[in-house]
Formats: C-alpha cells, sequence, structure tokens
C-alpha cells in the first residue's frame, strides 16, 4: 500500500465516521417529546452492545474454552457493579489462564 | 455574580468528566493495544495504525477498516462499512442531543461529535441530569488519549507479544461492553428483556445458516433497532428526572 493509498483510505474512513457521529448531534436542537422514539432512543444503545457483544464475546479469544471462562468471570464481575476497567481486565486474565490450561 | 456561580460549577462539570473518564481510557488501553498489534502484525507502519486510532475512535469500524486497506477493498467497501458498523453512533448522538444542556451551541455540537463512544455516550446518558459542554469534554480527553497511548504501545511491542497473550486480550472490549449492559438490565427489568431480545437476535444471525450471510454491521443495526422497537412498543420509558 502506498503512502498516497493509506491517506486517502483514512480520509474515506475518519470522514465517514465523523459524519455519522457529528450531524445528528449538530442537527436535533429541539428535545423528543414523542414516547415511542423516546423510549427507542432509551433503549438502542443498550441493545447495540449486547448485540455486538453476544455470542461475539466467546469467539473473542480464538478459543472457545477461553473465551467462554472470559465471559462468565466479565458477566458476574458486571453483575456486581465492577467498573469497565475491572471487568476487561478480569476477563482478560480468566481467558489467558483458561488458554494455559 | 451568576457567570461566577457558572464558572464554578463549570469547573466542577469539567473535573467530575474528567475523572470519569478515567477508567473508560483505561479500558481502551487495554483494547487499543490489541488495535495496534493487529496493525503491525498486518504489515501497516507503527504511526499508520496510530493515525488510524487518532482521527476515528472508533473499535470495530477501526477493526474492520484495517481489514479493508490490507486486503486494499474499495472505498466504497470502506465508506459503506464505516456506515454500516458506525450508523449507532448517529442513533446515541440523536439520545445524547436530548440530555446537552444550554452550553452545547453549533460548535460545540461539531467538536463533541468526534468523541461519541459506545462507553463515553453510556458513561453521559446514564447521569440523571443534562451534561453540559464542559463534562463532555472532560470525559472525552482521558478515553481519547488512552485510545491513542494503547494503539502506539501495540503498535510498537507487536512484534515482541506472543500470540497466547494477545488472544486473550480480544476478550477487553467485550468485558467493557458487559460492564455497561449488565448493571443496567440488574436494575431495571425493562431493559434486561431488551438486552436479552438483542442477544438472543444476535445469535440467531451467528447459528442459523441461512442468516450467516448478513454483514456483521447488518446484524448488529437489526438486532439492536428490532429489540429497541419492540421494547419501546411493550415498555415505554417513563419522562427522566432532570435538573
Amino acid at each position: 500500500m502506498t503512502i498516497e493509498k493509506y491517506f486517502i483510505y483514512l480520509a474515506v474512513m475518519a470522514g465517514v465516521t465523523y459524519l455519522i457521529r457529528a450531524l445528528p448531534l449538530a442537527i436535533c436542537r429541539s428535545k423528543v417529546k414523542n414516547k415511542f422514539v423516546k423510549s427507542f432512543l432509551a433503549y438502542i444503545p443498550y441493545a447495540v452492545l449486547s448485540a455486538m457483544t453476544f455470542p461475539a464475546v466467546i469467539y473473542s479469544t480464538g478459543r472457545l474454552v477461553s473465551g467462554i471462562v472470559g465471559t462468565v468471570v466479565g458477566i458476574f464481575l458486571s453483575y456486581k457493579r465492577k467498573s469497565l476497567l475491572t471487568v476487561a481486565v478480569a476477563a482478560c486474565v480468566a481467558a489467558f489462564i483458561a488458554g494455559l490450561l | 455574580m451568576t457567570s461566577n456561580i457558572n464558572k464554578v460549577k463549570y469547573t466542577k462539570d469539567l473535573k467530575k468528566g474528567l475523572h470519569d473518564g478515567i477508567p473508560i481510557a483505561l479500558g481502551y488501553i487495554s483494547v487499543s493495544f490489541t488495535f495496534g498489534l493487529m496493525g503491525t502484525s498486518s504489515g501497516m507502519l507503527w504511526w499508520q495504525t496510530l493515525l488510524i486510532s487518532m482521527t476515528n475512535l472508533t473499535s470495530a469500524g477501526q477493526f474492520a477498516g484495517l481489514e479493508i486497506m490490507v486486503t486494499a477493498g474499495s472505498l466504497i467497501e470502506m465508506a459503506l462499512t464505516q456506515l454500516i458498523i458506525n450508523i449507532r453512533y448517529a442513533l446515541m448522538s440523536i439520545s445524547l442531543s436530548q440530555k446537552t444542556d444550554t452550553t452545547f451551541n453549533l460548535p460545540t455540537r461539531l467538536a463533541i461529535g468526534f468523541g461519541v463512544t459506545d462507553e463515553i455516550f453510556a458513561v453521559a446518558v446514564s447521569r440523571n441530569k443534562t451534561v453540559s459542554r464542559y463534562y463532555m469534554a472532560g470525559l472525552l480527553i482521558m478515553p481519547y488519549l488512552g485510545w491513542a497511548l494503547g494503539t502506539a504501545a501495540g503498535a510498537v511491542l507487536g512484534a515482541v507479544i506472543p500470540d497466547y497473550i494477545s488472544n486473550a486480550l480480544g476478550i477487553a472490549i467485550y468485558g467493557m461492553f458487559m460492564a455497561i449492559i449488565i448493571p443496567q438490565a440488574r436494575d431495571n427489568s425493562k431493559y434486561l428483556i431488551i438486552i436479552i431480545i438483542a442477544a438472543i437476535l444476535s445469535c440467531c444471525f451467528k447459528w442459523i445458516a441461512v442468516l450467516q450471510n448478513v454483514s456483521s454491521g447488518f446484524v448488529i443495526i437489526i438486532c439492536a433497532v428490532l429489540a429497541s422497537v419492540i421494547g419501546a412498543v411493550l415498555y415505554p420509558v417513563e419522562d427522566e428526572v432532570e435538573d
């Protein structure tokens, strides 16, 4: 890949990503009153993260056993309200240990 | 007098934002480290991988974009893939726009818009009040630095990290996602049901043969929109308390 080609890719990638995020924030100036839309917007981020996480998380370490062990540890610590960092690191450590067995 | 009170409030907001951003930043370091590793092992120069992180600040979008770069995909494919994977941010930005206070003028919106990520969004909207631009600016800084530093470290160290360590790091980003959605599911059974619906739909796309050809970006959109529509119909949310 030439340097020119790299920068063209980068510009397209970053440009599309930026517009997707900034335009809605710039354009939506008034509060949504509609109850359906409000509910939809409240649920969407959690639904997105859930769809991204399951079932991908169990395949994320390249080995099913370590993925499942990491997932169980992650779910347990999340349920115990541990921080983002604690959960992320503990899931990695659990997956790593399970990978050694 | 009013402006002094505001100044104190805004300084407090900025500090609160910086503080709330620290756990996100630390989580990002582990995830972006993995991205840096992948960049180097795909044959990218370290600064090329770093520059992707500094201009994009996305997780799934960057991993897909890197793949397209190294396989010499078309620019249309690059644009469409980013659009599909990242369209959730548009939904988050709309949702976030409902929480912003009067300090959010147009330049602020255009600047803050760059930093709407899953975790930053989730932390911002999980506050039980409106957010000011000072809070949002504070909230963005640490995760941005963490994302860049982690990428640089992964890209530079990529050559010396063994596979069994880098494989284990692949789960980090999902650990972060779980830490956001599971406490919410525990507190509110409506969210629990929506989260379960989205997960079941997503599993269908992974495991049912006829659905496996749908690209991963579309899968996320279909599952999330369906689950949220079902939720909005069955369990409309009550009005939130704002200060």
